[in-house]
C-alpha cells in the first residue's frame, strides 16, 4: 500500500509549491498550493470503501530492524477520521487564508509552513511505528512554532511561539521515554504488534511510569489543566492558523494519542484516574476562564480547552459507549470550532478589533456572518438539531452511569451540567455582545461583510453542523463506527444516533444547562465583578519570570565550573580519574601473584633510580627550563634502555630517535619561550597540586602493578600464529603495522600529516620576536655553525641515510621498518640544519616537505586500494618469493609499498616541523656583525 | 622487576600531573611529554614484561606480546606529533598574546605580586 507513503509524502511536496508559486498572483499561488492536499484527499477517498469494510491497511518499508526503526504506516477508522479532518478543514483554511493575508504577509512563507504542518498531522495519525509517530509528533510542535511566530516582529507572537514550544516539546520529551519503555517491555515499536499485548503491559511493573509519561505527552499538546495555559497566548497566530491547528488538528493530536493507545493503556483504574480528573479539571477551569475573556479568540481558545478536557473525560469514563461519544464530539467540536475561529477571524478581519467590549451589534453590518456565527455557537452551546447536541447528550448519558470514583460518582454527572451551563453562558456572551447588545464602541473601521470566498469555508462548516445534528447516522455513522471500533480495538457497544430519545435524564440535563447558562449570562455583571477582585494571574508573564529564573541559576552554575582556567579544568579531570579509579581498586583485596616475579637486577636498578631521580629534578627545575629539559631527556633514555630490556627492540629503536627530535623540539621551542620564570604559584596550590599529583601516581603506579600480576589473556598468540603466513614477516609487531592493523596506521600517518600541516599554517605569519639573548644577558654566540659540527655531520649523513635504507628494508622480517627508518633519515637531515643553517640546506635540498608528507598518505592509501583490483577488502595484503641469479631468495610484498609511505610521511611530517620552526630562529637571530 | 617498573610509572605519573598543572605553558609541555612516557610504558607494561624473549619469530619459542608493542609504536610517533604541535600552538600564542601562561593572560594582581616577591 504504497498510497499511504503518497498521502504523508504529497503535502510535503506541497511545501515547496507556494515558495516556488510565490511569484504568481495570490490566487493561483493559493490555488496551485490547495491541489496536492486535494490529490491527497481524493488518493484517502479511493482507499476508504476498504477501510469502512472493516481492514486495517498497512506500508512498511524497513530501515533498522534491530533497533525497531521502520517507515511504517496505517491506515484504519481512527487514521482515516483524521485524516478526512486535517485533509478537509486543511484546504477550507488554504481557502480562507488566501483572503485573510495582508498584502503585505509572505504567502509563501505562510503556506509553506502550513503544508509543512499538514505533513507532519498526517505522518502522526498515519503512523504505525511509535517512534515515527514521535518523530512526526515533534515536526507538529515545530511547524506549528513557525506558523504562531509568523507575525514575528509582534513579541506577543515570539512569546507565545515560544511557549507553546517550550510546553508541548517537553510533554514530547516524556513521550518519548514513554515509547522507548514500551519497546523494551514488549519488545516492539510497531503498533500492529503492540496493540494486542494491553495485559502483558499492564502487568508490568513500569506500566505506572509508562502510563503518566504518555499521558504527559498526550496531555501537554491537548493544553489539558495545567498544561492548559499556551494555548490562549498562542492566538497570537494568524487566525487561519488558530481554525486549523487549535481547534481541529494539533490540540486534536494529544487527544489521537489518547485514542490510539486507547487498546494498549486504557482499562486500569490509573488510567480512569488520571484520565478522568485531568479531563474533567479541565472541562470546568477551561469553560469558567472562557466566560471572562473580552478577546474574542481567547473566549474560544478556553472554550477549545474545555471540549478538550470533556473529550478527555470521555476516554477516561470507563465504558465503551463513553470512547464513541469521545470520537463523536472530535468530530463535532473540530467542524463547529472551526468555524467559529474562521467567524471570528472575519469579524477581527472587517472591523479592525477582536474586543468583545467594543465589538457591538454587529448583526446589522454583517448580517450572513452573523447567522452563520450563532449557529456554530449555538452548536458549541449544545442547542438542539445541531451537532453538538448530539455529543452531549450521549456525553450526559454516560456520566450518569459511572463508578470511577467510587461513593462520589454521583459528582461527574452534576459537573458535568455545571460545565455545560458555562458552556451556555459564553456561547450566549459571544453571540450577544459582538452581534447585538447596543452599537460598536470605538471601531478603527466601519464593518462590513467579508469577501464572498472567505466566508465559503464558514459556510461548509456551518452547514456541515446542522447536517449532522439533523441526519448524524446518514452523514457520520460509518465513519464514527470504524473509528470507534478503531479505538476501541474490540466490538462496537449498542448505541444510536438520533435527535428525539424521549424525555429523559440526560434531556433534563440538556434543558436545565441552557435555561440556567441564559440566566447567568443575564447576570453575569454580578460574576464579573467578584471575578474583576481575584489577583489577575498573567501565565506569560509568569512563564517568562520562571524561565528568566532557571537561566539566570544556570549561567551561575556554569560560571562556577566554566572559568576559563585551563589548570581548574585539568585538576577536575585529575580528580575524577582518580575517583573513579580508586573505587575498582579498592575491590582488589590485595595484590595477588600469578605470575613468577622477574629477578631485579643491578643495572636497570641503577638506571631506574637515575629515572626517577631526573624525573623529580625536572619537577623541581621546571623554571630554569634548559635545565629540566636535560633531565627529561634523562627520562626519555631510560624508558628507552626499559624496552631495550624488555624484548622490545622496535619500540627502543622509536623511542630513541623521537627522543631525539622531542629534545631539539623543545629546545627550539626554548628560544621563542621565556628561559627563566618566576615563581608563579603561591604554597598553598603548591601542595595542593602536589597532593594530587602524588595520589595519581599512588594509584596509576598500584593498577600497574596490579596489571601486570593479573594472569595474562593474550590475543597476541593470533598475531604470532598468522604473520608469516598470512603477512609473510617475522617480525611480528612490524607486521601488526603494516598488515593486520593496516587501516589504524593509515589513520596515524594521516594524523601525523595533518599535525604537521597545522603546525605549518602556525608558523606562516608569526609575529615578529626577537630574544637577543638568553635569560642571563648574554648573547647568542656568533659561532652559528661550529666547524667541527659540519664536518662530522657531512660525513655522518650517508651513513645515517644508509643505516636508515638498511632498517626500512629488514623491518619486516627483523627490528626496524619505516617509522624508524623515517625518523633516522630525518635526524640526518636535522643534523644538517643544525650543522650548517636553514640557508646551507635550502641550496642542496630542495625537497618540499609537505608533498613528501601527502606522497606517503597517497602511496600507504593507494597501495590498500590496489587490493581492490584483485577483488579483495581494502589493505589485503600480498606476497611471495622470487628467486633471483645471484641474491637467491628474495620476498616481495605489498607491505613494503605500505612501509614506504609510512616512511614518507614521518620523514616529511618531522622535517616539516622542525625545519619550519628552526628557519623562525634563523629569521630571528642576530646577524653576525649585528650589534644589539 | 615488575614492582620497579610500577614504581616508574607511578613516578612519571605523579611528575607529570604535576607539570601539567602548573601555570606556564613549557612546564604543561614537559608535563605532557612525562605523561607519554608513563602511558607508553603502561600499555607496553599490559603485555607482561618478558627478558630476552624473541622480538620476532622463528628464534625462540617464548615470544614478547607484539600487540602492545604495536600500539606503543605507533603511539610514540602519535605523541611527538602531538606535542610537536602544542609546543608550536604556545609559540604561537606567546607571539599573538604577548604571555606564556596556560589561559592566554596572566593571572590578577595578587599572584603576580607574590611570584615577585619569592
Amino acid at each position: 500500500m504504497i498510497e499511504l507513503l503518497l498521502l504523508v509524502l504529497l503535502p510535503l511536496i506541497g511545501s515547496l509549491v507556494p515558495v516556488l508559486t510565490a511569484r504568481w498572483t495570490r490566487s493561483y499561488s493559493a490555488l496551485a498550493t490547495a491541489v496536492l492536499p486535494a490529490v491527497a484527499l481524493t488518493l484517502v477517498l479511493h482507499l476508504a470503501p476498504v477501510v469502512f469494510s472493516g481492514e486495517t491497511l498497512l506500508y512498511k518499508l524497513p530501515w533498522v530492524e534491530a533497533l525497531g526503526l521502520s517507515l511504517s504506516f496505517r491506515l484504519d477508522g481512527l487514521s482515516l477520521l483524521f485524516v478526512f479532518l486535517i485533509l478537509g478543514i486543511g484546504l477550507l483554511v488554504i481557502l480562507y487564508a488566501r483572503y485573510y493575508l495582508a498584502a503585505k504577509d509572505s504567502m509563501a512563507r505562510f503556506y509553506g509552513f502550513l503544508m509543512l504542518f499538514m505533513t507532519a498531522m498526517l505522518g502522526v495519525v498515519l503512523s504505525n511505528n511509535l517512534l515515527q509517530l514521535w518523530l512526526f509528533w515533534e515536526l507538529t510542535s515545530i511547524s506549528s512554532f513557525l506558523l504562531i511566530s509568523f507575525w514575528w516582529h509582534r513579541a506577543d507572537a515570539r512569546l507565545g511561539a515560544r511557549m507553546a514550544l517550550t510546553i508541548t516539546g517537553f510533554g514530547g520529551l516524556a513521550l518519548l521515554a514513554g515509547i522507548l519503555l514500551i519497546g523494551r517491555v514488549l519488545g516492539s515499536f510497531e503498533l500492529d504488534v503492540l496493540l494486542s499485548q494491553a495485559e502483558v503491559l499492564q502487568q508490568h511493573s513500569l506500566y505506572p511510569l509508562i502510563l503518566i509519561l504518555v499521558l504527559l505527552g498526550a496531555f501537554t499538546k491537548s493544553a489539558q489543566f495545567p498544561f492548559h495555559f499556551w494555548l490562549p497566548n498562542a492566538m497570537s497566530a494568524p487566525t487561519p492558523v488558530s481554525a486549523y491547528l487549535h481547534s481541529a488538528t494539533m490540540v486534536k493530536a494529544g487527544i489521537f494519542l489518547l485514542a490510539r493507545m486507547y487498546p494498549l493503556l486504557a482499562g486500569s483504574d490509573l488510567w480512569f484516574l488520571l484520565v478522568t480528573i485531568t479531563g474533567m479539571t479541565t472541562l470546568l477551569v477551561g469553560a469558567y476562564l472562557a466566560l471572562f475573556q473580552h478577546d474574542l479568540k481567547g473566549l474560544l481558545a478556553y472554550s477549545t480547552i474545555s471540549h478538550l478536557g470533556l473529550i478527555t473525560l470521555l476516554l477516561g469514563l470507563d465504558t465503551d459507549l463513553a470512547t464513541v461519544a469521545a470520537i463523536f464530539h472530535i468530530i463535532n467540536h473540530a467542524i463547529f470550532k472551526a468555524s467559529l475561529f474562521m467567524a471570528a477571524g472575519i469579524i477581527d478581519h472587517e472591523s479592525g478589533s477582536r474586543d468583545m467590549r467594543k465589538l457591538n451589534g454587529l448583526w446589522q453590518f454583517m448580517p450572513v456572518t452573523a447567522t452563520l456565527a450563532m449557529v456554530a455557537s449555538a452548536s458549541m452551546a449544545g442547542v438542539p438539531l445541531l451537532n453538538g447536541f448530539l455529543s452531549k447528550e450521549m456525553f450526559f448519558a454516560e456520566t450518569l452511569h459511572q463508578d470511577v470514583l467510587g461513593a462520589l460518582s454521583w459528582l461527574i454527572p452534576v459537573l458535568a451540567t455545571v460545565a455545560a451551563t458555562l458552556s451556555v453562558a459564553y456561547s450566549a456572551r459571544f453571540i450577544h455582545d459582538v452581534f447585538f447588545n447596543g452599537q460598536p464602541k470605538g471601531l478603527p473601521r466601519t464593518p462590513h461583510e467579508p469577501p464572498r470566498y472567505m466566508r465559503v469555508p464558514v459556510e461548509i462548516l456551518v452547514a456541515l453542523c446542522i447536517l449532522v445534528g439533523l441526519a448524524p447516522q446518514y452523514i457520520v455513522g460509518d465513519l464514527l463506527a470504524i473509528a470507534s471500533g478503531a479505538a476501541l480495538g474490540g466490538p462496537l457497544p449498542e448505541y444510536s444516533l438520533s435527535i428525539w430519545h424521549g424525555v429523559n435524564l440526560p434531556l433534563m440535563m440538556s434543558v436545565m444547562a441552557l435555561t440556567l447558562g441564559i440566566l447567568l449570562y443575564l447576570n453575569r455583571k454580578h460574576l464579573f465583578r467578584f471575578q474583576a477582585e481575584l489577583p489577575e494571574l498573567n501565565p506569560l508573564q509568569l512563564f517568562e519570570q520562571k524561565i528568566k529564573t532557571l537561566l539566570n541559576s544556570a549561567q551561575h552554575w556554569h560560571l562556577r565550573f566554566e572559568s576559563s582556567e585551563l589548570q581548574r579544568y585539568l585538576l577536575w579531570m585529575f580528580l575524577i580519574v582518580v575517583v573513579l579509579l580508586i573505587w575498582p581498586l579498592q575491590q582488589m583485596s590485595q595484590f595477588t601473584q600469578h605470575n613468577a616475579m622477574l629477578p631485579v637486577d643491578a643495572l636497570m636498578l641503577a638506571a631506574m633510580v637515575v629515572a626517577i631521580i631526573a624525573a623529580f629534578a625536572t619537577v623541581l627545575c621546571q623554571r630554569q627550563r634548559l635545565l629540566a629539559l636535560v633531565m627529561i631527556s634523562v627520562v626519555g633514555l631510560v624508558v628507552t634502555l626499559i624496552f631495550v630490556r624488555f624484548s622490545a627492540p622496535d619500540l627502543a629503536l622509536t623511542q630513541l630517535s623521537v627522543e631525539v627530535v622531542t629534545i631539539v623540539l623543545l629546545m627550539l621551542a626554548l628560544f621563542f619561550l621565556p628561559h627563566k620564570i618566576n615563581r608563579a604559584s603561591n604554597a598553598g596550590r603548591l601542595i595542593r597540586d602536589g597532593a594530587i599529583a602524588s595520589v595519581c601516581g599512588v594509584v596509576i603506579g598500584s593498577l600497574s602493578y596490579a596489571m601486570m600480576l593479573e594472569p595474562q589473556q593474550r590475543i597476541s598468540d593470533f598475531f604470532l600464529a598468522n604473520a608469516k603466513t598470512g603477512g609473510g614477516g617475522y617480525n611480528v609487531v612490524n607486521v601488526i603495522l603494516v598488515d593486520f592493523r593496516g587501516f589504524d596506521t593509515l589513520g596515524e600517518i594521516t594524523v601525523l600529516g595533518i599535525a604537521a600541516l597545522g603546525i605549518f599554517k602556525l608558523l606562516t605569519r608569526l609575529p615578529l620576536f626577537k630574544p637577543s639573548s638568553d635569560a642571563e644577558g648574554r648573547q647568542w654566540a656568533l659561532d652559528k655553525h661550529p666547524m667541527l659540527l659540519a664536518v662530522v655531520s657531512q660525513a655522518l649523513l650517508p651513513l645515517a641515510l644508509l643505516v636508515s635504507v638498511y632498517i626500512f628494508f629488514r623491518g619486516h622480517n627483523l627490528p626496524g621498518g619505516g617509522f624508524v627508518a623515517g625518523l633516522i633519515t630525518a635526524i640526518a637531515i636535522i643534523l644538517q640544519y643544525v650543522a650548517q643553517g636553514v640557508d646551507w640546506v635550502k641550496q642542496r635540498l630542495t625537497l618540499e616537505y609537505h608533498r613528501l608528507v601527502a606522497a606517503g598518505v597517497l602511496i600507504s592509501a593507494l597501495t590498500g586500494a590496489a587490493s581492490w583490483l584483485f577483488e579483495r577488502p581494502f589493505l589485503t595484503s600480498w606476497f611471495d618469493y622470487f628467486q633471483l641469479p645471484l641474491l637467491g631468495e628474495i620476498e616481495l610484498a605489498s607491505a613494503i609499498a605500505f612501509d614506504l609511505g609510512v616512511y614518507l610521511t614521518v620523514v616529511g611530517s618531522t622535517l616539516m616541523i622542525l625545519a619550519n620552526l628552526g628557519k623562525m630562529t634563523t629569521d630571528h637571530r642576530p646577524v653576525h656583525e649585528g650589534k644589539n | 622487576m615488575e614492582l620497579l617498573v610500577a614504581i616508574i610509572i607511578g613516578v612519571l605519573t605523579c611528575s607529570a600531573v604535576f607539570l601539567i598543572l602548573r601555570a606556564r605553558t613549557f612546564a604543561v609541555m614537559l608535563g605532557l611529554t612525562m605523561l607519554s612516557y608513563a602511558v607508553n610504558l603502561f600499555i607496553f607494561a599490559s603485555g607482561g614484561l618478558k627478558m630476552g624473549a624473541g622480538a620476532v619469530l622463528k628464534a625462540t619459542e617464548d615470544y614478547a606480546d607484539p600487540l602492545p608493542q604495536a600500539l606503543v609504536l605507533t603511539a610514540i610517533v602519535i605523541g611527538f606529533a602531538m606535542t610537536a604541535f602544542l609546543v608550536v600552538l604556545s609559540i604561537r600564542a606567546r607571539a599573538d598574546l604577548g604571555n606564556d601562561h596556560v589561559d592566554g593572560k596572566l593571572p590578577v594582581a595578587k599572584n603576580t605580586r607574590q611570584g615577585a616577591s619569592s
